[in-house]
Parts: C-alpha cells; structure tokens; sequence
C-alpha cells in the first residue's frame, strides 16, 4: 500500500466530487440509523427474547446458502466459462434472472415448485415426507435462490480471466479433468471465488422478501434478523433500529474479518 | 415548504452533523428532501387529488369507494396506498403525503393522532371479525378453533405486531387453544395467500378477507371472535396538502351509501 500512490493526489476532480456525492448517498442513510439509534436502552433491548435466535439463524443460513451456491454453483459457473454448447448465451441470462426479480416474485415461484402442491414439491412431501415450506432449509433454499448468481458471475469472470494454458499443460503432463479443476483451476481463480462467496453470503444474510414468501414467518425457525426488523418496525421502530444496527455491525465484523485473512490484499 | 421537507427538523440537523462529520459539500440537506409534493392550489371546493392511506384489508372495498366519491365530486381524485397499519402509521409520522388515514385498528391509529396527526377526531367507520379460513370444500372437516391445534393441521396466523395477529391472539387466548402455527405472516393477505396456494389448512383472517377470496375458500366462523372485534377508524390528517378533500372524502365513507357497499364487502356496521 505503502508504494502505491496515495489516494486522492492526482485524481481529477471531475471523479472526486461524484464519488464524494455517491459516498453521502450510501453513508448518510447509515449515520442516519446511528442518530435514532437508542443508546440508553441499547443492552436491554439486545437482550430482549427472540433477537439473539434470529441472529443465529441469519448467520447459519446463509452460511449454509453460501455453501450450498459454492456446491451448485462453481460447476455452473465453469460450464458456462470453459464449455461451449448450444445455446449457452440463454442459459447464462436465465442463470442471472434472480438478480432482477423481485425477491418477493421469486418466492412465489419457489413456493409453486417446492411447496406442498408444487411441481418438485408434491413429489418430495409424498416421498419423502420433506415440506421445505416454513422450514429452516426453506430459508436456506430461499437465500441459495437470491444469492447464487452473484456467486456465479464473479467465479465466471474469474474463469474468463484465467490463462486457460495452464490448465491444457496439467492435461498434457497426465492430469486428469478433475485434479486439473482441483490443483490448477481453482488456485488460479480463488481471490474471485472469494470475492464471489462473500458478495452472496452478504446478500444472503440481509434476503427478505424471497425468504417471508416461501419459508414464512416463525421465531426460531424461519425468522431471520431482516425478517425480525421488519415486523419489529410495525410496532416498536427502535427496536428495529436496534436489530439492523446489530446485523449491521455483525456483518461488517465478519466481512472485515474476511477480507483480511482471505483475499489478503484489499 | 420547510415544514414539508424536513417534518422532524430535529432529526434533519442531526443527520446535517453526521454528514458534516464526512465533509463532503453541501449538498447533505438533500437528504431530506426525497418526499416533495408539488404545491396544490388551496382548495376549498373538494378538488384536485386526495392520498387515502388505507389499511390492506380496505383494498377492494376502498377502491370502490374511492371511484363512488370521485362520481359524487367531479374535479376530485381519490389515489391510495394499501398497506399494513402501523406501516401507514410509521409512514404518516414520519412525514409522507398523506390527507386522510383509515386503520385497522385504535392502536396503530393512535399512534398517528397521538403525533399529533390529527385534523379531527378519528371516527370508528366499520367493523371486522376473525373467521377460520380453509380451502373450499374444508378438506380436514376443521369446524372450531380448538380443531387448529389437531396434530398435521398447518396454520397461518398474522404477526402479534399487525392488528390480525393481535386479534388472533386474543381470541385465541379466551378459547383457551394454544396453538403452535407454521408462520405468523407479516399482513392478513399473507396468510390468505399461504392458504390459497394450498401451503397450509387453516388461516385466521378476517371476514372480508375470507369473502374476498370466496371463489377459492370457505369461511368458518366461532364464537370467541367476538372477543376480538377490529374497528375500523378514519381520520383527515392535519398536515393534509388537500384539507377540503380530506374531509369530502372521510365524510363519504360515513354515508349510507359508502355503508352500503362496506356490508356487502363483509363488514359489520359500527
């Protein structure tokens, strides 16, 4: 950092002043919640019940989301980078579609497959007596559905990036496809597939409206934290104020965290 | 105009100083100012545009009574916003553009008039009580409230934080059924919406709400919704930016004909 040149000096001010405006934009809302935030009866009302289990939850699922997109989604993301077959381009829209429907539409559509007349999910309920519906896996399958694509365009770009060379010279000194992908592939891309874990981890931790239409609502089971602020902002807005300032905190925390042990540089 | 922009000033020259504190130009005013009405001429015949925020159960009934009372006033429109109660209720204290508020409940109205969001007093207009929605046919023969609690019978009630879920609550408790739902959906058209598409067997809604939906779901009404009656209340607002069509508009939806068409949504007169 220390080599580089410090920011600011030579940037023309034609860049300064809109970034300077972009970044009011995005921290004004931010200190905002910080001057209605109610200090006095902060402890207390961190302790209050049901705040605490919400947390959790938000934070196992979309870990788990974020587990479940790496599982789907790196594969996805290789096909559509290193394989050509017809009618790729389709497929690469159809992969981002989750990024422009609303939360909310995609809940919906979730619930006519997975829920218990759905396509896939009458099937599951009759065999395998699974409702994913008001379930914590719901939640999971919920944020998996939102977060995912931001997962597979940045392993994609990352791929794109890549020196496809090297993994042909693994190939010709007798690597199989598979050692390849492990030992070349994704050392070459890891800084994007973590870039790409932490945006959909980011985005799965703060999901709502896919996450109330499918999973619904239920202290413990299905209530995450952005589900806790919004029916807290119905009757008591400074608890809400309370439990996004935690969220808040809590994620920023962990993405600092992050960024420093994995990514390494900024 | 002030006033309009920044209705808590309180809170505007906090965020100045936050702002400050980032020194970026000044431009930090700017933040406020998202919610702007253009001026309406200060009407005093009940014309030009009239913003109803209306709770989400008034949806289908208020929209018709909203084309009623622009055929009654010509030169009147009547715009809406259907939310959830105290949502409108946060919304309107916080400053948003509303002239005349209609709640599903005294609470969440209190909390308007208690800001001091009143032009008048706030009036109960209609009444509305829980029913046990099912699907048509009531596949699982669910005839009361205590059937809900039946093992495998998946319920949907609103939130304890919404007045449906408030209501459920009370009745619930003087029928003395403790009962363990699925979800607790965020407004009353949630949960019938879980119901519709068939993810659960049972949600409390209220009568209207049942009735709205009547092609695709039976109502089964019980006793212990009389412990859980919801008024309606509708108020003009004091900062209405069309005073004279506030009060056109509230008066209407206290006329007999604007009761009329509240029975036949399923309300009860007060």
């Amino acid at each position: 950092m220390s080599t580089r040149r410090t920011p600011g000096s030579g940037a023309p001010p034609a860049l300064l002043v809109p970034a300077g405006v972009g970044l009011l934009f995005l921290v004004l809302p931010l200190a905002g919640l910080l001057v209605r935030t109610p200090w006095a009866t902060l402890p207390q009302r961190l302790g209050a019940p049901g705040v605490l289990p919400a947390l959790r939850l938000s934070l196992f699922t979309a870990t788990a989301a974020t587990v479940v997109c790496m599982a789907l989604g790196v594969p996805l993301a290789w096909l559509l980078a290193r394989a050509r077959f017809p009618g790729r381009r389709l497929v690469r829209a159809l992969v981002t579609l989750p990024l422009v429907l609303p939360p909310v539409v995609g809940g919906v559509a979730l619930l006519l497959v997975f829920g218990r007349r759905g396509l896939v999910g009458s099937w599951l309920d009759a065999t395998f007596g699974v409702s994913l519906p008001f379930s914590t896996a719901g939640v999971v399958a919920a944020e998996a559905f939102v977060a995912m694509p931001f997962l597979i365009l940045a392993v994609e770009g990352a791929l794109r990036g890549a020196d496809p060379r090297y993994e042909e010279a693994a190939a010709t000194l007798g690597a199989g496809g598979w050692t390849v992908f492990r030992r070349v592939t994704l050392p070459m891309i890891r800084p994007g597939l973590t870039a790409g874990a932490v945006l959909c981890w980011a985005r799965a931790l703060g999901e709502f409206g896919a996450t109330i239409t499918f999973a619904g609502n239920f202290p413990g089971r299905t209530q995450t934290m952005p589900l806790a602020v919004y029916l807290a902002f119905e009757s008591d807005p400074q608890a809400a104020i309370v439990l996004s300032l935690l969220l808040l905190t809590v994620s920023v925390l962990i993405l600092t965290v992050l960024r420093g042990r994995w990514v390494g540089q900024p | 105009m002030s006033r309009a922009i920044c209705p808590q000033w309180t809170v505007c020259r906090s965020v100045v100083r936050a702002a400050a504190l980032f020194a970026v130009l000044g431009l930090a005013m700017g933040g406020c100012a998202a919610t702007k009405r253009p001026a309406e001429a200060s009407a005093t015949a009940a014309t030009g545009t009239v913003t109803v925020f209306a709770a989400s159960s008034l949806t289908e009934v208020f929209t018709q009574l909203g084309r009623d009372a622009e055929a009654v006033n010509p030169g009147l429109t009547v715009r809406f916003s259907f939310a959830g109660s105290s949502t409108l209720a946060q919304q309107i204290n916080a400053g948003a553009p509303a002239d005349v508020f209609a709640s599903a409940s005294p609470a969440t109205m209190k909390q308007v008039t208690d800001a001091g969001g009143r032009a008048g007093s706030a009036t109960v207009f209609a009444r509305n009580h829980l029913v046990i929605a099912v699907p048509r046919g009531n596949p699982k023969r669910l005839a009361g409230l205590a059937d809900l609690a039946r093992p495998g019978v998946k319920v949907a009630l609103c939130a304890e934080q919404v007045p449906c879920g408030a209501a459920a609550k009370t009745a619930l408790t003087a029928a003395g059924v403790a009962l363990t739902p699925v979800t607790l959906e965020s407004d009353v058209r949630a949960a019938l919406t879980k119901l519709r598409l068939g993810e659960v067997d049972a949600a409390l809604v209220y009568r209207t709400d049942a009735s709205a939906a009547s092609g695709e779901v039976d109502a089964i009404e019980f006793a212990e919704s009389a412990k859980a009656v919801n008024d309606y209340l509708v108020v003009a607002l004091a900062r209405a930016a069309n005073p004279a069509g506030a009060r056109v508009f509230v008066a209407y939806v206290r006329s007999d004909a604007a009761r009329a068409v509240l029975a036949r949504a399923g309300f009860q007169s007060p």
